[in-house]
């Protein structure tokens, strides 16, 4: 159940800021952290740490034990089948560039074609970039609908015989569109070429089946999800991971270590090298324990409802317009607009003399925000610990900044 | 609703140069031309200077942000317009100072630009108004050098 209890499991949301309770609107950026999580971290280094896959020792044996239950928690949040398929990185963009410099160096060649689209964020844009300018491959961009989505015919329009990879957001960051991966998968295999997915801002909000999706890599961030900062996840098919090469190499992901050769452990060792972020493991484990009490289906539908209903009060403050699919059914708990000529700057400034946080700027999303003909706009994200008073004083707020501003100019 | 605070930003005179940029164009006859952004926020501009004999003799901007980065843009340019480069590398400085919130040196006339500093008690903001005074500090270094 979402209701007004489980705010209080989040100590720093009960602050003032510039004299004003605080409303935390920046979720999708990263969000704020329950005292579940925050208590893992604290007790796995009070009680637990030690190193992990190699002390004889009991806090050895204790801090591996944390760790690859960690992992087994992630397998099945996203229904893997295997925690061989489960590896633990730094976040999304550490995943993706994984995928790039290790699948994609071995698989692109000169004139083949990866496909990605306009509203990616720079993790998912820039990686491959780089691998095509490095392969001579060519990067090709999904054209979007008019709403803010992505249509299967453009998809179709766009993947070949000759795509090797089709890189993909769930749910866009800036628009808050979620995506049809599951079809886009069925279009890139039908082309032979394989699916990858960012889902950096679908964890956190709604149930992921990495089976059903049939997704071949499946990336995400355990910041915005309740996660500590530093943990993130690439799950990748079993047969693909174990045809790939580690692309960091040296302590921890080595199996046998001669002078002039070496082989690597079993899946998902192997991409781990040096110590890994065990704290952050075990409480981004904590973290997914406490997303499942709740339910994934529980806070997807209050997203739904709090987009619903941000969309439905902000769209009665004129001159502010509201960028992505006009329908909340088709987008996440992420709402981004822009009032007037009013810079999201300065909507932003206003917001946070309020005590309320937007992210404004170009969301690391600079190719989208080109494509919506503008420089930056601000944005609302919302998550399970919001609710409908914070979207009433967020409403409230931008019409004392679209006040001030009509004032002061 | 606490706009005491956000006056201390957003003076009369800084929205005036957001509202009717000064100097806003490109040089035609420019020999210093510099693009910067701010790649955290989308903040970009575009600036041309006429550099003759150790003489800023124009000065025009173009770009885009809010109305902090483009008012201060518009008074760098007001400001460095006839000066030498000595004198706009110290106003620059001096600006840099106040934008910190340390003491300034108040020896020479900063017009306008004293406006800004509210900028300082809004560190997030900081970055908005060194903009343009980053890009010409680049752009006359590199004068100096060709």
């Amino acid at each position: 159940m979402i209701n007004q209890e489980i705010k209080s499991y989040f100590p720093i949301l009960n602050q003032e800021i510039n004299g004003h309770p605080l409303v935390y609107l920046d979720s999708a950026a990263t969000s704020q952290k329950p005292v579940q999580v925050i208590e893992a971290l604290k007790s796995y280094y009070e009680f637990d740490n030690s190193n992990v896959h190699r002390g004889v020792h009991t806090l050895g044996n204790r801090a591996t034990e944390k760790y690859e239950g960690a992992r087994e928690k992630v397998r099945n949040f996203i229904n893997a089948n295997s925690t061989e398929e489960i590896v633990f990185l730094r976040g999304t963009t550490t995943a993706i560039n994984l995928v790039a410099q290790s699948y994609g160096r071995a698989n692109v060649e000169e004139g083949d074609e990866i496909v990605i689209t306009y509203m990616e964020h720079h993790s998912n844009i820039i990686p491959w970039q780089q691998l095509a300018k490095e392969r001579g491959a060519i990067l090709k961009y999904v054209e979007l609908e008019e709403d803010g989505t992505i249509s299967l015919e453009q998809v179709r329009a766009a993947v070949t015989e000759r795509t090797k990879i089709v890189s993909m957001v769930y749910v866009s960051n800036v628009l808050g569109t979620m995506n049809p991966v599951k079809e886009v998968a069925e279009i890139a295999h039908e082309n032979g070429a394989i699916m990858v997915v960012d889902g950096a801002q679908a964890a956190p909000h709604l149930k992921i089946d990495v089976q059903q999706l049939d997704c071949d890599f499946f990336a995400f961030s355990g910041h915005k999800m309740c996660g500590p900062t530093g943990i993130g996840v690439l799950y990748g098919k079993k047969a693909l991971l174990n045809d790939m090469e580690p692309v960091e190499f040296g302590g921890e992901m080595i199996d046998f270590v001669g002078l002039y050769d070496s082989t690597w452990k079993e899946l998902p060792w192997k991409f781990e090298g040096g110590t890994p972020i065990i704290a952050g493991a075990v409480a981004l484990g904590a973290a997914i324990d406490f997303l499942n009490e709740i339910g994934l289906n529980e806070i997807e539908k209050h997203e739904h409802q709090m987009a619903a209903y941000a969309m439905d009060k902000m769209s009665g403050i004129e001159g502010l317009s509201i960028y992505g699919p006009k329908d909340p059914a088709k987008r996440a708990g992420i709402v981004t607009f822009n009032l007037d000529d009013v810079h999201p700057h300065d909507v932003a400034t206003v917001l946070d003399m309020n005590g309320i946080a937007v992210r404004a700027g170009h969301h690391c999303a600079q190719p989208l925000m080109k494509w919506l003909e503008v420089s930056a706009t601000a944005r609302a994200s919302f998550y399970l610990y919001n609710s409908e008073s914070d979207v009433d004083r967020l409403v409230e707020g931008l019409r004392s900044a679209k006040e001030y501003f009509n004032d002061v100019y | 609703m606490s706009t005491n605070n956000l006056d201390q930003l957003y003076r009369r005179v800084i929205m005036d140069h957001y509202k009717t940029p000064r100097n806003k164009g490109t040089l035609e006859n420019e020999n210093v031309k510099i693009d910067m952004n701010n790649p955290t926020c989308g903040d970009r501009i575009h600036l041309t200077l006429q550099v003759e004999d150790g003489i800023v003799k124009d000065a025009k901007f173009d770009g885009e942000g809010c109305s902090i980065s483009m008012a201060s843009a518009s008074m760098m340019t007001q400001a460095v317009k006839g000066k030498d480069v000595d004198t706009a590398m110290k106003l620059s400085s001096i600006f840099s100072d106040m934008m910190l919130g340390k003491d300034y040196d108040d020896s020479i006339d900063l017009g306008d630009i004293e406006a800004l500093q509210g900028v300082s008690q809004f560190p997030a903001r900081i970055k908005c108004a060194t903009l343009a005074w980053k890009a010409m500090e680049k752009g006359v270094q590199n004068e100096d050098k060709s």
